[in-house]
């Protein structure tokens, strides 16, 4: 769906990006991580052929983006991490305006509107003025816009920021219904959301893609595959002392320890949950909770820029 | 061209839902009346219908191209600002027909509120007698004029970040253009010649307030128009590349 080779962009004399190289298959949901002006968003608006490159090359759909750069946005659905939101227009005609400028008819588009205006849940909100409407439906209407041609390719540039709590899980259960019926590129600071929502990750630093591929295949990459947390009801020392002794197991320290319940960080060469819980149940603990390190994307990224800062 | 047009109504709907459009369009009217009472009828000497309808036009052509930089100035700059430029240019939609929509927009609702000025000359007609051919032509400078004057202000939007900054550029632009014939009274021929031709207002717009048509006038205030355009068209495309 989408091939980039040595694709780079200079702002002045400086590199927001340099050569990326990476291709995304069709019907793939693909998250973008990176850190505050790492270049995701710069990459995105080459891709949304808003920006053009210095260099290198980007097809979509096998269409060039320099070459052909109308034949591509018919193929696009972007949403800027700031939703272009036109704040005097009711959602219904914004959404219409949208789909005509993508190329929709105008007989198709009321079935397009009403189409996106149901896939995000804004029905009720077709008359409304967008300058009335709360951050989170804001955020939808501008994820409408991007759906309402029906397009091979979303590219959602922070589609999470901003929103509370409640509308996470909404914007994350759209964007895991939208997986397969488009192909989907994310760029987003929330790192727990892109685990949830995507196939695979590209790691952008300094406008670098340092590593991709799965949350696995990144985390055994790296080594950050085994870290483990456990809370016990039980003596901390034993409770270290056994989950040393497990087969596997590289380091085990006490992070917490209180009269009720100790908790253990354990590096591991791999995923070694079963055979620690049965190791510490045997030994007569009371196994509280068993889990992976708190955010395992959270340490590979970490791990990735100590590894940028030290290079 | 069909999404030039799409996006002129969605402008001028804008036009007419926001307040901005209303203001520009009351404060026009308003300056207008207050020269219009002030000159054209206030003088201490009689005049002929003809000198009133010329002292109207005289003045209007300045109220045109104030409105013009306050109508224009927002066009581009104001959605850069905002960020909802980013929908036109990540949509198929060519830059020239991006640019040519918000001009048609602008110039649509100039003329509404230029053309809304019309019962001042018909006021003539109390005391005295209106040439319809010195009105027709008078409202055609308007016209050109204002069109003129919005693409250039569109090319100041264009360059600009910001709106405030889009009105320093589009009316420095436009003073520069007017006060241009001052150079021609210091420099000889044919540079003089030159400067005199390309003077927005001295040269090119008495003969409208007069009820004369030249096609020169008419020529030289379309190919303003397009050449502005067309640099505000090449802006845009420079702006993808930084």
């Amino acid at each position: 769906m989408i091939e980039v080779r040595e694709l780079t962009k200079y702002f002045g004399g400086r590199a927001a990006i340099r050569e990326l190289n990476f291709d995304i298959r069709p019907g793939e949901a693909v998250g973008f991580v990176g850190l505050n002006g790492a270049g995701k968003t710069t990459a995105l608006k080459i891709l949304g052929c808003v920006l053009l490159p210095s260099s290198g090359q980007v097809r979509v759909d096998g269409v060039e983006v320099t070459a052909e750069p109308h034949e591509v946005r018919r193929k696009i659905g972007f949403l800027p991490d700031v939703p272009p939101l036109y704040d005097e227009m009711t959602v219904g005609a914004y959404l219409a305006f949208a789909a005509r400028l993508r190329g929709v008819t105008g007989r198709d588009t009321p079935v397009r509107v009403q189409e996106s205006e149901d896939k995000l849940a804004l029905r009720d909100m077709h008359d409304e003025i967008i300058g009335t409407l709360s951050y989170g439906y804001r955020q939808r209407v501008g994820v409408a816009q991007a759906l309402v041609h029906r397009p091979r390719l979303l590219i959602l540039d922070e589609p999470t920021a901003g929103l509370d709590p409640v509308q996470i899980v909404e914007m994350r259960n759209l964007i895991r219904r939208l997986r397969g019926e488009h192909t989907v590129l994310i760029s987003s600071h929330f790192l727990a959301e892109i685990s949830q929502t995507c196939d695979r990750l590209l790691v952008i630093q300094a406008g670098e893609i340092v590593a991709q591929g799965t949350e696995e295949e990144l985390a055994a990459a790296l080594g950050t595959a085994g870290e483990i947390e456990v809370a016990l009801r039980g003596p901390a020392a034993t409770a270290l002392d056994v989950a040393r002794q497990v087969p596997g197991v590289l380091d085990a320290q006490i992070a917490h320890s209180a009269a009720h319940e100790v908790v253990l960080k354990i590096r591991a060469r791999e995923d070694c949950r079963p055979e620690i819980a049965r190791a510490l149940v045997l030994a007569g603990h009371q196994l509280l909770r068993l889990d992976r390190g708190a955010s395992r994307l959270e340490s590979i990224f970490i791990e990735l820029a100590q590894r940028e800062r030290l290079s | 061209m069909k999404a030039a047009l799409l996006i002129a109504r969605r402008e001028l709907g804008s036009y007419l839902r926001t307040m901005s459009g209303y203001i520009i369009a009351a404060a026009v009217l308003l300056v207008d009346g207050i020269l219009w009472n002030a000159f054209a009828l206030g003088a201490q000497q009689d005049k002929h219908s003809a000198e009133v309808l010329s002292d109207f036009f005289y003045f209007s052509s300045g109220t045109t191209m104030i409105a013009a930089v306050f109508l224009s100035m927002r066009l581009v700059a104001e959605e850069r600002q905002t960020g909802t430029l980013v929908l036109l240019t990540s949509s198929p939609v060519r830059d020239r027909e991006i640019i040519l929509g918000k001009f048609f927009s602008a110039f649509a609702f100039l003329a509404m509120v230029t053309l809304a000025t019309a019962f001042m000359p018909a006021l003539i007609m109390v005391n005295g007698k209106l040439s319809i051919g010195q009105v027709a032509a008078g409202y055609l400078g308007l016209l050109l004029l204002g069109s003129a004057a919005l693409a250039i202000g569109t090319l100041g939007s264009a360059l600009a970040r910001s709106q405030v900054l889009a009105a320093i550029i589009s009316g420095s632009m436009l003073v520069g253009l007017i006060v241009v014939w001052l150079l021609a009274a210091v420099s000889e021929r044919p540079l003089n010649d030159v400067f005199l031709a390309l003077a927005l207002w001295g040269r090119h717009f008495p003969p409208f307030q007069a009820g004369v048509i030249n096609l020169r006038d008419v020529a030289y205030y379309l190919l303003v128009t397009y050449f502005a355009l067309f640099a505000a068209t090449r802006v845009m495309e420079a702006r993808r590349w930084q």
